[in-house]
């Protein structure tokens, strides 16, 4: 048991910090990279930073090298996003495309649609959003109403996709549509790519709770789509969607939460006093504090036990779902608490970081299957629980209830 | 990267796992507990000695097996699982860690073969009163080799014929070795929360000891005792965690209720995920923990009391969960349920509870001024 790179990993791990440090600045100690708005300048810095890094070879590590990857194993790629972290980059935009559509198209896209997308795709050139979502079809997925109906060659998209990520500054989406509402619910879909530039794509961003935009509605009024952009065979939209989203639970899960960690809340409680004395010595802030660090460190030693499993080239086992189920309430707790501490300041949001914690992280608990979502697959998948009971089964799609008139 | 045990070391563990499911079934657990006059199984207390598991961590030198701490730990992750009603923990992880940690060579030589044998059975003496241990209030005096007080709820000293004792020398705390069979010495057993780790009240009126470390250094070895077995301790409460989440996993799947598996409910479906999450991050963070006992790392206080506390959560979870899951056949002498309720609270009281684990846990992470 160590936590020692093996000398391979060494010598990748060297080579990377080598070409980080020739082009970007290292973060200074404290300091982390700012969670900037995704406005132009910032998405313009983005791309210039993935062209760098495609141009050399440090863009999409575990993609072939024929995509525009660099082929390398899973824990290559872990030990670049490590020492990346460790620099002032712009943020990482890229991550729907290049971790879950781009090996969507691989596993089931036609030789032409890799050659047309994939190298555009890794390089940043082309940035790519997922619109599955919709007003009525979140969690469960397969509920989702937009039609396409083919016209001629091509085929006609109408309906509407919610929540889609960083639409306004999208090059294509990956869209799930139904094309056969008389099959059962989970036949009766296809799976295409959708320029986001097409006449009858309209994109309105949604504002927040923190007063961001980073998500949007997208229409769709007649959007053609040539036949030559359908992802897989008619019907097999489902099974496409799978694909992709088991990528994100892959690409996700490895995420730490992000914003403000324990070690901030014990800085702030070693400035803030109770009743004279430093809130730090408070024997019930003490628990907290002990209880948030508890549980983010088996977090991060689950990440070491699944990077143990993929450094000797292992499949993870299944404790590396539970990263997101508890690091977003996590977060929102730890903001909630530490605003607490702060007793009457803390309603000013100039107080600290954590007020922004505490409006940004109810969105990581519904982003990328809810708590509730996870609970499900942990309890199905990994425990081996019946699934939930249905209503949706064996009649048409047309015939279900959907709660709308 | 290497966070996981070798295979040697899984071998090892699958060995024990096979032993005790031969040798510790529940039943015999609670043969223990309900006993009268049984204090311990004793047949498995030597069949777990014949495999060399109380010296598992003992050197060669001393009579011990030598296998090393990330072998200790699975033992007592199988010992946890098995929820063996022998005084494991207090002898292995505490007296014997004692020695190891302050006895000289000649006692080394003296005392360790005889607990990597198994002849004797050693517990640790602490507490006089209710809450906390506190260096400044130790009543019990180690004056000229003799020791003078009582020793209240001593964890496993029912089973015991050794004690290593906490008390207040003239140069400061100390501990020494006690003869619990010898002159002096009398022992009230207490009725247990978990009968099958009955513990005992212990009066000494001058009864010979010898001192253990230097004189006066008596609270900072026991401190490196009590986060050595912390991590020692939080592998054995994971794996009663992780078999309770099994059983309970396994009752659930079989128990109908309105036409279906009440495993089919997602109120319990989603309890048992969040009981799962637990088990998981108590494996991890007392993955960790073995690491730092096995390397003597710096890290080693925050890594123990980490492991402590997230594997004290879980089990306790597990086995609220595993009673109220089973509904009323859950609240039976009959089941199994309350052996691992009453393990569960034991083992977090036997070294203090969680809410003292998490105390110094802060205390570890705010230690030298800097957060
Ligand atoms: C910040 C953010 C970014 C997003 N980005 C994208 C994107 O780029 N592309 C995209 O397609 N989507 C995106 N989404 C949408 C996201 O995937 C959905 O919001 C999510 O799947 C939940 O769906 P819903 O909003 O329809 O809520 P619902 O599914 O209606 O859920 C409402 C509540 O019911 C619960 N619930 C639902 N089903 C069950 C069940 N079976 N058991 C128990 N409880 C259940 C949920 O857990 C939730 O608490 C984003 C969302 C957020 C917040």
């Amino acid at each position: 048991m160590d936590f020692n790179d093996t000398s391979e990993e060494a010598a990748f791990r060297a080579e990377a910090r080598a070409f980080l440090e020739a082009h970007v600045a290292p973060l200074e100690p404290g300091q982390r990279a700012s969670f900037e708005t995704e406005d132009p300048q910032t998405v313009e810095a983005a791309q210039h930073w993935q062209a760098l890094k495609k141009d050399n070879g440090w863009a999409c590590l575990t993609w072939p090298v024929e995509y525009g990857g660099r082929g390398a194993r899973p824990i290559e790629s872990v030990i670049w996003n490590q020492e990346e972290a460790r620099f002032r980059v712009p943020p990482n935009i890229f991550g729907i495309g290049i971790g879950m559509l781009g090996p969507t198209l691989m596993a089931h896209g036609t030789p032409e649609q890799r050659e047309r997308y994939l190298q555009k795709m890794a390089r940043g050139d082309e940035i790519w959003c997922q619109l599955f979502s919709e007003p009525g079809a979140g969690s469960d997925l397969a509920g989702l109403q937009t039609s396409a109906v083919r016209d001629g060659g091509d085929w006609r998209i109408n309906g509407q996709k919610i929540w889609t990520s960083g639409a306004h500054f999208c090059r294509w989406g990956m869209i799930v549509t139904r094309t056969d509402p008389t099959a059962e619910k989970h036949d009766g879909l296809t799976y295409f790519i959708v320029d986001m530039k097409a006449p009858g794509v309209e994109i309105r961003p949604i504002r927040q709770i923190n007063g961001g935009a980073n998500f949007n509605q997208v229409f769709f009024s007649d959007v053609r789509v040539p036949d030559a952009n359908r992802v897989d065979a008619v019907g097999n939209g489902w099974r496409v969607s799978m694909t992709t989203l088991l990528n994100e639970r892959a690409s996700v899960g490895g995420a730490g939460g992000g914003g403000l960690g324990v070690r901030d809340l014990i800085r702030l409680a070693g400035q803030l006093e109770i009743d004279g004395r430093p809130a730090l010595e408070d024997s019930h802030v003490r628990q907290r504090i002990a209880d948030f660090y508890v549980r983010l460190r088996g977090v991060q030693h689950t990440g070491n036990r699944t990077l143990t499993a993929l450094s000797r080239g292992q499949t993870p086992g299944p404790e590396a779902s539970i990263s997101k189920l508890v690091t977003a309430p996590l977060a929102q707790q730890l903001a909630s608490f530490a605003i607490e501490l702060q007793s009457l300041a803390g309603g000013e949001m100039a107080a600290s970081g954590f007020q922004d914690g505490y409006l940004g992280s109810p969105g990581m608990r519904i982003a990328a299957g809810t708590d509730e979502i996870l609970r499900n697959i942990l309890a199905e998948r990994v425990l081996g629980l019946p699934r939930e009971p249905r209503m949706d089964k064996g009649i048409p799609f047309k015939d279900i209830p959907t709660g709308t008139a | 990267m290497n966070f996981d045990f070798s295979d040697e070391q899984k071998l090892l563990q699958k060995t024990a796992r096979d032993f005790l499911q031969e040798h510790s079934p529940l039943a015999v657990c609670r043969r223990v507990l309900e006993s009268d006059d049984e204090l311990y199984a004793e047949d498995l207390w030597s069949g777990a000695a014949e495999m060399g598991w109380q010296g598992a961590a003992i050197p060669e030198e001393f009579g011990g097996a030598g296998f090393g701490y990330l072998e200790l730990v699975l033992i007592a992750e199988e010992m946890g699982r098995a929820l063996a009603p022998i005084p494991f923990g207090s002898s292995v992880y505490l007296a014997t860690e004692a020695i190891l940690a302050a006895g000289g060579d000649e006692q080394k030589k003296r005392c360790l073969p005889e607990l990597a044998s198994g002849r004797w059975i050693g517990a640790l003496a602490l507490a006089e009163r209710p809450g906390r241990p506190d260096p400044a209030r130790i009543e019990t005096r180690l004056e000229g080799g003799r020791l003078t007080g009582t020793k209240r709820a001593v964890p496993d000293a029912a089973a015991a014929n050794r004690a290593v004792v906490l008390a207040a020398a003239p140069e400061g705390p100390a501990l020494a070795l006690v003869d619990l069979d010898g002159e002096g010495v009398s022992r009230e057993v207490l009725a247990s929360l978990d009968p099958s780790r009955p513990g005992a009240t212990l009066r000494f009126d001058a009864a010979p000891a010898e001192p253990l470390g230097p004189a006066g250094g008596g609270w900072e070895i026991l401190e490196r005792v009590l986060r050595r077995a912390a991590v020692l301790q939080a592998f054995e409460q994971l794996g009663g965690a992780a078999r309770a989440l099994e059983i309970t996993r396994d009752f659930t799947l079989g128990r109908y209720a309105f036409g279906r598996p009440i495993a089919s409910f997602q109120a319990l479906k989603h309890r048992l995920a969040d009981v799962y999450v637990a088990v998981e991050l108590a494996r991890s963070n007392c993955f960790y923990g073995a690491w730092a006992l096995e390397q003597e790392a710096p890290e080693l206080g925050e890594a123990a009391c980490s492991a402590r506390v997230s594997a004290t959560d879980a089990f306790e979870l597990a086995t609220t969960e595993m009673i109220q899951m089973h509904g009323g056949v859950g609240y039976t002498w009959e089941y199994d349920c309350h052996l691992f309720y009453r393990r569960a609270k034991w083992l977090a009281a036997s070294l203090g509870g969680a809410a003292d684990w998490r105390d110094r846990l802060v205390g570890e992470l705010t230690a030298g001024g800097g957060a």
